[in-house]
């Protein structure tokens, strides 16, 4: 129906990703619950999420790329558009409006040359927009990939921007899209095994059984 | 349906009544029946409630005081007391559509919906005066095509879910979904993986607002211009109940009706923008006859000298030499008229209404038959059928929706088909092998769980590359093992049961019963005296007519060049005859070879009724007036019987019903107000009623609209039925059948792969090509081989090659598909450009090919 099996269209996940996918998809007794965790495997490797990530991941847990892609659009943070490695995101919440967010909103603009919601030429940062980060208490806050910076000041700003413009912040602010730098793999045998809804007979095995 | 008795129903309260309703239900449809109905959007009957829209709130309570639900998900309960109109329910149905009514364009003026619009009436019905919102609406690019065939404007969704939902459940292609979930929340495909559903036209019809339109009806009719009749969709043979529509004398929409039976109100897009065949400009309006100065030529001329030419044609041959092919396209009427022309004017046995296509008459008649809702519910379906969702759509749709519940689909198929993902085993055979397949897939396992439930077996020719006689022997199999079984018979074309019904089959009349001895007083009483030694069918006849035997050929409705899987046997039976006379709506490969081309009516043109595969009859609705002068086939038979001196007797439709009645066994009683009595139409032979047999008749086979009769009419047809058996001689027994035994399976070429050549919905034939909006979605005129069969051969996928039979040399572009199995070619029948009936030798088991690079 989507993209006809061509033996020379090439494959979007890289071997080891491919390889990784196929383990992720084997720990879900449904293929199809492999969904959310393969959109995300996609968007570590790309950076964001791509038409063939979306279609190769459809054909993995059997579903389509529409199904896959209407999945994917209703999360905030899978991104369908290309982003910079850096996504800023400004929250413009009340604590954080009364603290100077326009302000700072104002000045990132100018600090990077694009206006927000665009990324920068060079491909390292996305300024974004944000509703709360639940951080009031240390407003004005921002995140970079999703990582607190807190009470920012203007000098606070164009510091992070240089530091990671020169790497200096590599050790705690991966690549947008990086979800875990350890990943942990657990062998067949001792997987949790989870078995398909509608196979489930019993109660579920932590509820106290009667008679016990 | 409404058979089961009230007793076991749950009382409840809707809007003060206490009533019985049926344990279950739910709460929307109960009120609906007792007389309130509930605004709704999202709700469909035949799809999941999801309870989305809200519209539907409605105060319940079951005990702990009333209180808001949606109910489209509620189910009745004991005791439960519903009120659909109190104060608060009429407040949040005005709610709801306020809110819904917020981002709508209200565009009504230029909505292809205003007029039959649920919003629009339900606005008018539930909603309040005034809408509170004054800032700017929202805005989309409108509209947008999500497929060749549908547009959506997404401004005027109210994300209901029933098209998404129905892609999902019903037609099981989710291409399109929700996407942008949220505040931006809209219907979309992914891009560029279009809506290529052969199904979408379905979510234009149920769309509750005008944010899905049809290409085909777009800007073309307000609703309230429209006029309409209920009739049959002919397009093949499932036979969908539908609404013809038309505007000052042209169609301009089907819409399906939704029957229990058959169709639960789907169709597939090519049936539902079939009409666009209709209005062709292409249509035959006028006669033509081969000029005599130019034999390439064929001339426009008038009736009389077409009729006269035509009948000098059939004059000048005998009854053996003469043959008529084609009728399944026809009203049974029709198809009626010209079996008797054939045997009582023209003398001949030689009449065949199937085009080589697998399924011998009396095999198809004297198997016990199965309904489409038998297939349905079954605990097995066993598939020996060409490809399903190909040929009989809406079939199709029923057999996967049943292979989501408890129906277990079990498929045999030499290449996989639409259904083959959702059968629990599906097993492959080299062609020419399917018998012994078969019977090693009977005789163990899944046959043991076969025999030890209902198991209704689905038979049609699986690939037009192999011989016929592979099918037969076949189903003489699944008899022998499987003998508590029910067939249903495959047949593709429109009324091929209706024709074989009423005796377009060699060696068999009408109502099911044999041309042989057995029958002469029967039909001598009704017909006069016929000739009774058997005639032959199509692929005899064209041999016959291929070595000079035959004079005369009579196409009605029929193209053996582009349907009979053989070409070359066409090309010398057209070569070898003297005359053709053609009785046709287009132009066709064939009408272009005829000396004498009649003009006929189509699809909406003419009255009468029509047969499906399950033998259940019903009306056909008469809507406009065709083009030119063209007439009814029973009345270009009558004149043709006149100008042969003879006289058929038929005057009317309903004359010619009535003749069917007395003369067709299977169709005795089958009276015109139990036709039109009901829109699920009626299954024949109706149960017997002269011999009370209380347990058969209660018996749930019996037909729902046999069942309403009223007594009075059932008593009216019983003396009709008696009265009918006084004065004519005993009704002749049903035709039988028996089965071929197993002949060896061919010898493998190694050399060689075997086609496997089915047809594609889409296709190169008339109603895909002179229908504007379809003609272009017939693709795929490629041949399909396995990825590692092609590297075998050092051909590349998508390049250009021969492909060499023992017939021909035809050069083809070649994919590489890894459905398809080892050893096997497969390719569309008919499609455009490309032609498989060049490849194949009828008289071959097997279509051995070999490929060559260019
Ligand atoms: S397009 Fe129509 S059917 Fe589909 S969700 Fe919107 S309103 Fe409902
Ligand atoms: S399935 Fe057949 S009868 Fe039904 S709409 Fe399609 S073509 Fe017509
Ligand atoms: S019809 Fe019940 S919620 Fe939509």
């Amino acid at each position: 129906m989507a993209a006809q099996s061509d033996e020379t269209q090439m494959s979007f996940f890289t071997t080891e990703n491919r390889r990784l996918a196929d383990v992720i998809v084997a720990r879900y007794p449904k293929r199809r619950s492999a969904t959310i965790p393969l959109l995300h495997l996609a968007q570590e490797q790309h950076g964001w999420i791509c038409d063939d990530a979306m279609i190769e991941i459809a054909d993995l847990v059997d579903a389509t790329p529409a199904e896959v892609k209407g999945t994917g659009t209703f999360y905030e943070m899978f991104k369908f558009h290309p982003v910079g490695k850096y996504v800023v995101n400004i929250c413009g919440t009340m604590s954080c409006k009364l603290m100077g967010a326009d302000e700072l909103m104002n000045h990132a603009e100018q600090k990077l040359g694009v206006a927000v919601g665009e990324t920068t030429e060079d491909g390292l940062f996305t300024l974004e927009h944000a509703e709360c980060q639940a951080a009031c208490t240390e407003a004005p806050t921002l995140q970079v990939n999703y990582r607190h910076e807190y009470r920012v000041t203007t000098d606070d700003f164009d510091r992070l921007v240089d530091d990671l413009t020169a790497g200096r912040r590599d050790g705690d602010i991966p690549a947008h899209g990086t979800l875990a730098r350890i990943r942990q793999e657990i062998p067949a045998n001792r997987a949790v095994g989870a078995v398909p809804p509608e196979e489930v007979d019993g109660p579920p095995a932590w509820l106290p059984q009667e008679g016990a | 349906m409404s058979n089961e008795t009230a007793s076991e129903g749950v009382m409840v309260t809707i809007n003060g009544m206490e009533i019985s309703v049926q344990p279950g239900d739910l709460v929307i449809d109960a009120a609906e029946r007792a007389g309130a109905h509930i605004p709704r959007f999202c709700y469909h009957p035949r799809m999941s409630s999801v309870g989305v829209c809200r519209q539907c709130l409605v105060d319940i309570d079951t005990g702990r005081g009333p209180g808001l639900q949606p109910s489209c998900m509620v189910p009745v309960s004991e005791g439960m007391v519903v009120d659909t109109e109190s104060e608060g329910v009429k407040r949040v149905q005005e709610g709801i559509l306020e809110l819904l009514l917020i981002n709508h364009p209200l565009d009504c003026p230029v909505c292809d919906k205003g007029g039959e619009c649920p919003l629009q009436d339900q606005t008018l019905t539930f909603g309040p005066v005034e809408s509170r919102f004054i800032e700017e609406k929202r805005h989309y690019e409108k509209p947008i095509a999500i497929s060749d065939l549908v547009y959506l404007d997404r401004e005027r969704c109210v994300l209901c879910d029933r098209c998404t939902r129905f892609a999902r459940e019903v037609a099981g292609d989710p291409l399109i979904h929700f996407m942008q979930r949220g505040n931006q929340t809209q219907v979309l495909t992914f891009p560029d993986d279009p809506f290529n559903s052969y199904f979408s036209g379905n979510t234009v019809q149920i769309c509750p607002v005008g944010a899905l339109t049809a290409k085909p009806y777009r800007f073309r009719a307000r609703p309230w211009d429209l006029s309409e009749v209920e009739s049959t969709c002919t397009t093949c043979s499932v036979g969908c109940r539908i609404n013809v529509q038309s505007s000052r004398g042209e169609l301009l929409r089907y819409q399906g009706v939704d029957i229990d039976s058959v169709n639960h109100g789907w169709l597939c897009d090519k049936g539902r923008f079939g009409f666009e065949a209709v209005n062709s400009d292409e249509r035959l309006g006028t006669p033509f006859v081969r000029s005599d100065s130019n034999p390439d030529e064929l001339v426009g001329t008038d009736w009389n000298t077409a009729l006269e030419a035509a009948a000098s044609a059939l004059k000048a041959a005998s009854g053996s030499s003469v043959g008529v092919i084609g009728g399944a396209r026809l009203s049974n009427e029709n198809a009626y008229a010209w079996s008797k022309f054939a045997r009582t004017v023209l003398s001949t046995d030689n009449v065949d209404a199937q085009l080589g296509d697998g399924l011998c008459a009396e095999m198809v008649m004297s198997l016990p038959r199965a309904t489409i809702d038998d297939a349905a519910t079954a605990d097995h379906v066993l598939l020996l059928a060409p490809d399903l969702k190909e040929e009989l759509p809406v079939l199709y749709l029923r057999l996967r929706g049943a292979s989501q519940g408890s129906t277990k689909l079990i498929e045999l198929a030499p290449a996989p088909t639409g259904l083959t993902r959702y059968t629990s085993a599906a097993h492959g055979y080299r062609p020419g092998e399917m018998g012994q397949a078969l019977d090693e897939l009977l005789g163990g396992a899944t046959g043991d769980a076969m025999r030890s439930g209902r198991t209704v077996v689905v038979i049609g020719r699986p690939s037009l590359a192999d011989s016929p006689g592979e099918v037969e022997a076949a189903v003489g199999v699944a008899q022998r093992l499987l003998p508590e079984a029910t067939f249903l018979p495959a047949l593709r074309r429109g009324n091929v049961l209706g024709a074989l019904d009423m005796g377009l089959a060699p060696g068999v009349l009408p109502g099911r019963i044999a041309n042989d001895g057995s029958s002469q007083a029967w039909i001598d009483t009704h017909w006069g005296s016929i000739p009774t030694e058997r005639g032959m069918d199509t692929i005899a006849m064209l041999e016959a007519a291929a070595s000079g035997r035959l004079h005369t050929l009579l196409l009605i409705g029929a193209d053996p060049l582009a349907d009979v899987p053989d070409r070359d046997l066409v090309e010398r039976a057209f070569a070898g005859v003297a005359k053709i006379v053609a009785v046709d709506t287009f132009a066709t490969a064939s009408v272009k070879r005829a000396d004498v081309v009649l003009p006929t009516t189509a699809f909406a043109e003419s009255g009468g009724t029509t047969t499906n595969l399950e033998g259940r009859i019903s009306t056909l609705g008469r809507m406009v007036t065709g083009p030119g002068t063209v007439r009814d086939d029973w009345t270009i038979a009558a004149e043709l019987a006149w100008r042969l001196d003879a006289d058929l007797g038929l005057e009317s439709l309903p004359g010619i019903w009535a003749e069917i009645e007395a003369v067709a066994p299977s169709h005795a009683r089958c009276s015109p107000s139990m036709l039109s009595a009901d829109s699920e139409g009626v299954l024949v032979p109706l149960p017997v009623v002269a011999v009370p047999e209380p347990d058969e008749i209660a018996d749930d086979d019996a037909d729902t609209s046999e069942a309403d009769t009223s007594e009075a009419e059932v008593d009216e047809e019983q003396a009709e039925g008696a009265a009918a058996v006084v004065e004519a001689p005993s009704v002749p027994a049903s035709v039988s059948w028996s089965a071929p035994a197993l002949v060896d399976p061919p010898a493998v070429d190694g050399y060689a792969l075997r086609l496997v050549a089915r047809r594609r919905l889409y296709d190169a034939a008339v109603h895909t090509s002179q229908a504007s909006s379809l003609a272009a979605l017939a693709d795929d005129s490629t041949l399909r081989v396995h990825p590692a069969e092609l590297g075998s051969l050092g051909v590349e996928s998508g390049s250009r090659i021969n492909v060499t039979t023992a017939r021909a040399t035809i050069v083809l572009q070649v994919t590489a598909d890894e459905s398809v199995p080892r050893g096997v070619a497969s390719m569309g029948f008919n499609q455009p450009g490309i032609s498989a009936a060049e490849l194949i030798d009828h008289r071959e088991p097997v279509t051995e090919i070999r490929i060559e690079t260019r």
